[in-house]
């Protein structure tokens, strides 16, 4: 084997990083085992155009290599076919995303490599050896130290280094002069300048756990950022721009105002605009909450976020990007960001004690024994090893390695962690807030009362073509009782009233009751009537469905002690509908995007830290200013990048659980950092009075790191 | 204590064989994947020829 530079070795060959811009990326939420795997390498390599297909169970990703022009839907058809959920990930957002980690691996293999056998040499030095052996052995331990030391450490050293050149102190400037001064002092023992203890050891055993801990801390802000990678991949919203009477798919984000684009139905409409021809029905739910549809025609607004549901539209944009509707709510969200981000976790606040006091212990070490001694050098080698000794390997470890094993937990449970400080937030919650549709409920109507099967079949006829919500409840009802939808002629979709068509020279008409018989008193508006020719109408009532465990979730958490309440955009009669069932300490109706912020803010001022749980972009604000706050994985984009957690599971259960796991973990990093300043306080006066050395500090310096590791892992219960 | 002159040597050589090793695993993306890996045991798809 030829030995490469370590340095470059790290970068993995372009080839391996991500896939090239032909590939197709595909998310795929269900699979848990080997058979799937199979079931997904086999399927997709059996299309034609696909060239190869490598599962990621961990990041439950499919990589596919294509020939250029093979369409993701038809991949994503196949694996429907064959019972995988599947969605398009960006390739280009998600490129690059492993080579940090890939080099911090490489510097710890290097590190530890480096530590062992220097440990070796140690060992015999400790236990004896003398003259000629013990300075050969330095020398040996020096020649591989130094360059390991000054590949593995760089990370400390540039960080240190650039906090410095701004006059700041941070948590690797100790660090960097623990390991330079010791690296440095073991060099002259070695080179028989002086006769000091070897201290190369601790120097490398302080790099490796350090990185160890550094590593971890990595893991989990790139589990945030490649969750939030993710979902923006997931999300990369396409327009259809109608330019000089041509078609082209762009991106959403490309559109400036002035485009024409075309809207078809059952699609989002990607951009703020006015309409220009055509008249439908929109689901606005997204944006104010309202389950009720809502009737367009020529020259009214649509807002992007919005749903198209019954007759295409041509739009000229008027706002575009990120320059749309979220801009209402936009100052809002920055300065609750602003807050959130100067929320200082465990680990930051021991961090900014930490640095500070090392600095003074150490120089007190110095000056006292010199001024005793009027040694200089048996000084210096006291400031060492208290450096040595209080380096925060353990601390460094102690919050890193909890966050890390509960994110794991968690994302086995159906929960994506984005944020770094968001396990320590959530053990604070005492009060969730959720929102009512698309959060509690499904966001999907289904049917309630049973029609015959004649009646419904017929009605399915008609459904068959309309992204309606209401139609494809109708669909969806018949495809559950395995009824064949009876075939009818002329369909039309009438936006605002219903669709129309003929069966054997029959008008028959499924809709609003008001347009099905004029005249007739219509009931509710989530009632639609079938009439065919002038017999009897038929009723198709419809409800909202809440999510699986959306009452046990409820009650779970209100016997945990924690305050439910629910807020809704939507209007009165139908949040009551859906509340009453439930167990909620409190229930409001109507709130606007601003009512719901001024509700948590009244909350926060009380006192109260809340969780929201909010999927719309009318959600956005509220999701910003929360103490913490969750989406389910159908909300909106921007509901999605704003919330601390994202809900992949369809249950709402899981909530729940987050909250239980959090406190556990927040209480085991309390552990954590508690046995760190206990292996601290046993270790510095040992260190302070001149008695600590190499081998003690290397055991102080293991154990320590190895029980907060261990305490880590541990399972919970 | 001369036989330091090779027993060192050959154990720095041993400790270098172990880095390569674990440079070769980390360049051959051995990493990405660990709970695929500990699944794909079971897969019987390559058992009787290997994966073209």
């Amino acid at each position: 084997m030829t030995m490469a530079c370590p340095g470059c070795v790290a970068v993995p060959l372009e080839r391996e990083i991500a896939p090239t811009a032909s590939d197709i990326v595909l998310h795929l939420p269900d699979i848990h085992c080997a058979a799937c795997i199979a079931t997904v390498e086999d399927g997709l390599g059996a299309l034609s155009g696909v060239r190869d297909v490598r599962v990621n169970l961990t990041q439950k990703r499919a990589f596919v290599s294509a020939a250029a022009g093979t369409d993701a839907d038809r991949l994503i058809a196949a694996l429907a076919g064959l019972g995988h959920r599947a969605q398009v990930l960006d390739g280009n957002t998600l490129a690059g995303q492993g080579a940090a980690g890939q080099d911090l691996l490489m510097r710890i293999g290097v590190a530890g490599f480096a530590m062992m056998n220097v440990m070796l040499l140690s060992v015999a030095v400790w236990s004896g050896a003398a003259d000629t052996t013990r300075h050969v052995f330095h020398l040996i331990a020096a020649a591989i130290a130094l360059p390991a030391v000054a590949f593995s450490a760089r990370p400390f050293f540039a960080s240190a280094f650039r906090a410095l050149s701004v006059g700041r102190l941070n948590m690797d400037v100790p660090i960097a002069l623990a390991i330079g001064l010791s690296a440095a002092v073991s060099l002259a023992g070695a080179l028989g300048v002086s006769d000091r203890a070897s201290w190369f050891d601790a120097a490398l055993a302080l790099t490796f756990f350090l990185l160890i801990g550094r590593y971890l801390d990595h893991l989990g802000r790139h589990a945030a950022k490649s969750a939030a990678a993710d979902l923006a991949a997931l999300a990369s919203p396409q327009a259809i721009l109608v330019q000089g009477g041509r078609d082209s798919v762009v991106r959403a984000d490309v559109l400036v105002p002035g485009d024409v684009i075309r809207v078809t139905p059952g699609s989002r409409i990607p951009a703020d605009g006015v309409i220009l021809e055509g008249r439908t029905e929109l689901d606005c739910a997204a944006l104010t909450g309202e389950t009720r549809p809502d009737l367009r025609s020529v020259g009214q607004d649509v807002a992007a976020g919005e749903m198209n549901l019954t007759a295409p539209l041509l739009v000229r944009c008027t706002r575009a990007g990120t320059d749309t509707t979220l801009r209402r709510l936009s100052d809002l969200i920055a300065s609750a960001e602003m807050q959130k981000s100067r929320y200082a976790g465990l680990a930051d606040r021991a961090a900014r004690l930490y640095a500070p006091a090392v600095h003074l212990l150490g120089l007190l070490a110095f000056f006292g024994w010199w001024w005793a001694s009027l040694d200089a050098g048996r000084a210096l080698e006291v400031a060492i090893s208290v450096l040595v000794i209080t380096c925060p390997c353990a601390l460094g470890l102690a919050v890193p390695a909890v966050s890390t094993v509960t994110t794991a937990r968690l994302f086995r449970l159906g929960l994506l962690v984005k944020s770094r400080t968001a396990l320590e937030r959530l053990s604070e919650v005492d009060e969730v807030v959720f929102d009512k549709t698309g959060t509690l409920t499904t966001g999907v109507p289904v049917l309630e009362n049973l029609p015959s099967d004649a009646h419904l079949a017929l009605a399915a006829g008609l459904a068959v073509g309309s992204s309606h919500p209401l139609s494809r409840a109708i669909s969806a009802a018949a495809g559950l009782r395995s009824l064949t939808p009876v075939v009818v002629r002329d369909v039309q979709e009438i936006a605002g009233c219903g669709v129309t068509a003929s069966l054997d020279g029959q008008p028959v008409r499924l809709g609003r009751p008001a347009w099905v018989a004029p005249g007739v008193a219509a009931p509710d508006a989530s009632e639609v009537w079938l009439q065919r020719g002038e017999g009897a109408q038929a009723v198709f009532r419809f409800a909202e469905a809440l999510r699986p465990e959306a009452a046990a979730c409820i009650t779970a958490l209100r016997a945990d002690g924690i305050r439910v309440a629910l807020l809704s955009g939507d209007a009165p009669e139908a949040v009551a509908r859906i509340a009453d069932g439930l167990d909620f300490d409190e229930v409001q109706a109507r709130m606007t995007p601003e009512g719901k912020v001024a509700w948590l803010q009244a909350r926060a001022a009380a006192g109260r830290r809340v969780l929201m749980v909010g999927d719309g972009l009318n959600d956005t604000g509220a999701l910003a200013v929360a103490h913490a706050s969750l989406a389910p994985s159908t909300a909106l984009d921007a509901a999605r990048s704003l919330a601390d957690v994202v809900l992949l599971s369809d249950s709402l259960m899981p909530v729940r659980e987050a909250l239980a796991q959090s406190r556990k973990a927040r209480s085991r990093m309390g552990q954590n950092m508690a046995l760190a300043l206990g292996y601290n306080l046993i270790s510095v006066p040992l260190a302070l009075a001149g008695l600590a050395t190499p081998l003690i500090a290397a055991i102080a310096m293991s154990t320590s790191s190895l029980t907060v590791s261990a305490n880590a892992m541990r399972p919970s219960k | 204590m001369n036989v330091l002159v090779f027993l060192i040597p050959v154990s720095v050589t041993l400790g270098l064989l172990g880095l390569g090793g674990f440079v070769w695993t980390l360049r051959s993306r051995q990493y990405e994947d660990p709970e695929g890996d500990r699944e794909r045991i079971l897969d019987d798809r390559w058992d009787d020829t290997p994966k073209p």
